[in-house]
């Protein structure tokens, strides 16, 4: 039955969906937070969001949507036995993502200057539901971060193994697997974009 | 279990939902710097949910996928979906103090 080589396609590809379900579930009970306690402290959420740099936030988000073309690009390129033009695709997708982190770096520097982070004595002698609300959002921004970073990291790594050969068009379940990771990434930011920059 | 159908999505058709999805954005920024009240969240969690289908249909290729990987996000939605809205039937109808 099972020989050398063989590979198991579905199995991957159920394994990297199921694991996405968690993650869904994971920034799901960040943006539950996010409203219950929006509901208590409107006025509050209303102010601290306005604190955030709506500019910035859409920079961010036509910069993530670009790379989820770059790496969607990245596998179609490899499906047609284009290698090369896949592992600039995915250098692009990198790209993008050093450049989210840096905007990202530059809000969050501005906020922690001014005394905005998580436990500061400005945010403990003010309102509660300012406190509440950057507590969210450094929290939630941050794990998105992390997972930029990640899926960075995994990108980069995926165009390594593209170059050696060992993905390849008839083996690109690890640059297809990668590449959801990332659009999930994606997909986690459309949300917080309209919650904590625009809407409040 | 024979070769798995690959279903190659062209670059003409990414690019085309990458430009509807910037589309959505302005969008979204425009209804949001007026002054629209309650409609400003609906309309902007609306617009967030198509740009999410338009990612998880095209960009992850869930279009292409058979019936398991679809009932499977389903049921994974259906259960952000209760536990949010559950919680809500509680926040919405407390007595507060």
């Amino acid at each position: 039955m099972s020989h050398a080589g063989e590979k198991d396609y579905f199995g991957a590809k159920l394994g990297i969906w199921l694991f996405l379900f968690t993650e869904l579930l994971l920034f799901g009970g960040l943006f539950l937070l996010y409203a219950v306690y929006l509901h208590r402290y409107p006025l509050d959420f209303a102010a601290g969001g306005r604190g955030l740099d709506w500019i910035m936030g859409t920079a961010n988000t036509l910069i993530l949507l670009t790379s989820s073309l770059f790496a969607a690009m990245a596998l179609t390129a490899l499906q047609k036995g284009d290698p090369r033009r896949s592992i600039v695709m995915l250098g692009c997708t990198v790209t993008c993502a050093a450049a989210f982190m840096a905007i990202k770096y530059v809000e969050w520097s501005a906020k922690i200057s001014h005394g905005i982070y998580p436990g500061s004595e400005l945010l403990k002698n003010g309102a509660p539901g300012e406190s509440v609300f950057f507590a969210l959002y450094f929290m939630t921004t941050g794990i998105h971060g992390l997972h930029v970073l990640i899926g960075a990291l995994l990108l980069a790594w995926i165009a390594a193994r593209v170059k050696s050969g060992a993905v390849n068009t008839e083996n690109s379940i690890l640059l297809e697997n990668s590449a959801l990771y990332w659009h999930l990434v994606d997909l986690i930011w459309i949300f917080i974009f309209p919650l904590y920059y625009l809407m409040l | 279990m024979n070769e798995p159908e690959h279903h190659i999505v062209s670059y003409g058709k990414l690019t085309a939902i990458w430009l509807l999805l910037l589309a959505l954005t302005g969008l979204t920024v425009g209804i949001t710097r007026l002054e629209l009240g309650g409609f400003k969240v609906l309309g902007a969690l609306i617009i967030a949910s198509v740009k999410a289908g338009l990612v998880i249909a095209i960009f992850m290729h869930m279009k292409y996928e058979g019936r398991l990987l679809r009932w499977l996000l389903f049921l994974a939605l259906l259960t952000l979906a209760i536990f949010i809205g559950f919680t809500f039937f509680d926040v919405l109808y407390r007595q507060e103090g």
